[in-house]
């Protein structure tokens, strides 16, 4: 029998497997167990969470692989990490230590600014930002097995998050009232490869998992993601920022799975603890704005 | 014929859409009322530890062990790790089948895999003769089954990864990544 690994329906099938979780950003072992105990589907192990890496200023980079190793020894449940967009050396040394997934991430200092990782040439799967539907196609046509909007993070701010879903899912569903003739057209307009609109036209959703992430801080806003139309939420710095993270961490799992569920929704809402402080990204400087980062 | 999904974390949507490829009515079971009236239910993959958590505080435990008494059940991956009765660790399992199960048993990611598989069940149920092309993802082998339970298919070393007791019906990989329906189909014929 001929195993095959490392296809494009093994990378793409295990962010299937996340699908109505919750992917909690950790810091240390510690977190990660608190974060699994919680209901968490994946873990995200990085050195600071954004909100640190935002307070902290320098350059961000890829965590200390001993550090991701300790967190993959800590849990069951898939690792992620995060590598500098177009860094493929950071993403090659993960691969190495047999991380589950990377996160080519804006939320680290990007270490090429007209390049993405060629994510094909990995047996690793990668899932990357994007802003809408042109950026989400280009990062598939690099071999991206999973998409995420971007939102800002580290913000505790939903509004960006928002804004990515509402415009990917639009541009989607723009996509499927058009006509073929148009496609190309619409293509060349989004900057995305047209082999790819073609088949988001035919599927009529993304040809990946799309995740929200970016901003999301209380079970309400994981919950208006979920409604919004996304397949699950990342949460970084709103967990572990927030007074009682093993509680809230709960409360969101909850938030995911019974997002059309007023009551329940406002049963987990319930007595959480002080939320993480946030910042409006209305009153930000653009300087500070890590979105726009991604090409 | 109403087939319920368990829909608290995993790929629910895509055994969704299979089912209905083969014009069955589907229910998203989430809360323990929403089984009420179903022929069968499915426990998609996902992760194993959220779905029993969530199974857990939302009170569908007792329920799902009830319904699986008289009722076809079918646990892709997660849903079969679910079904069993031992994982070597603690954590919400239905007991339902005399299956012990070892989680994430071929590796991590990069060991997940797709290979086709011999089963002769299969063939003979859906009349057909190819092979089963299987996905495997982070997946569970069955370690040893027992009582009720037998082995419908091993991969080559004789690790089993499908296993069957009476209506109930657990596999390591996951049909519904596949376009190839005959599990499902195979699985609707255990629904009374």
């Amino acid at each position: 029998m001929e195993q095959q690994t490392g296809t494009f329906a093994v990378k793409k099938g295990l962010a299937q497997m996340l699908k109505g979780g919750v992917i909690m950003d950790v810091v240390n072992a510690e977190q990660a167990k608190i974060a699994e105990e919680a209901g968490a589907c994946a873990v995200m192990a990085l050195e600071r969470v954004p909100a640190d890496i935002r307070a902290d200023g320098g350059v961000a980079r890829m965590s200390d692989p001993d550090m991701i190793l300790k967190i993959m020894d800590a849990v069951t449940i898939p690792v992620m990490a995060k590598c500098r967009i177009g860094h493929f050396v950071e993403a090659q040394i993960l691969e190495a230590i047999g991380i589950d997934y990377i996160d080519e991430s804006e939320v680290l200092t990007p270490a090429d600014e007209a390049n993405h990782i060629l994510k094909h040439n990995f047996k690793v799967p990668f899932v990357c930002g994007c802003r809408n539907l042109g950026e989400a196609l280009r990062r598939v046509g690099e071999g991206a097995a999973m998409i995420r909007t971007k939102g800002e993070a580290g913000t505790g701010d939903v509004v960006e998050a928002v804004r990515h879903a509402r415009t990917v899912l639009g541009d989607i569903r723009r996509l499927t009232t058009m006509a073929d003739e148009e496609l190309m057209s619409y293509a060349k307009e989004l900057g995305a490869p047209y082999e790819l609109i073609k088949e988001t036209k035919e599927l009529g959703r993304m040809p990946v998992v799309n995740f929200a992430a970016g901003g999301v801080a209380t079970p309400a806003d994981a919950a208006l993601m979920m409604q919004l139309g996304v397949d699950g939420v990342f949460v970084g710095s709103g967990i572990f920022k927030s007074g009682d993270p093993a509680k809230r961490a709960a409360a969101i799992v909850k938030a995911v799975t019974h997002y059309q569920d007023a009551t329940i929704l406002a049963e987990v809402s319930k007595n959480l603890g002080e939320p993480m402080v946030g910042r409006n990204v209305s009153q930000m400087p653009e300087g500070e704005k890590i979105a726009g980062r991604g090409w | 014929m109403k087939i319920g999904v368990l829909a608290l974390q995993g790929d629910f949507a895509e055994h969704i859409v299979m089912l209905r490829s083969l014009g069955v009515e589907t229910v998203e079971v989430r809360l323990p009322e929403h089984l009420n009236g179903l022929d069968g239910l499915i426990i998609p993959g996902g992760e194993s530890t959220t779905i029993g958590k969530l199974a857990a505080a939302y009170n569908l435990m007792e329920p799902l062990q009830t319904f699986g008494q008289r009722h076809a059940i079918w646990g892709t991956c997660a849903g079969a790790i679910f079904l069993s009765k031992d994982v070597s660790r603690d954590q919400p399992l239905l007991s339902l089948m005399d299956i012990k199960v070892e989680r994430n048993a071929f590796g991590r990611q990069l060991d997940s895999f797709e290979a086709d598989l011999d089963i002769p069940e299969l063939k003979q149920a859906t009349g057909t003769e190819a092979p089963y092309h299987a996905i495997f993802i982070r997946a569970p082998i069955i370690e040893s089954v027992s009582g009720g339970a037998r082995v419908l298919s091993t991969v080559p070393d004789g690790r089993i990864v499908a296993a069957q007791q009476g209506h109930l019906l657990a596999t390591s990989f996951h049909p519904e990544l596949t376009n190839d329906t005959r599990f499902h189909e195979y699985f609707l014929s255990l629904v009374d």
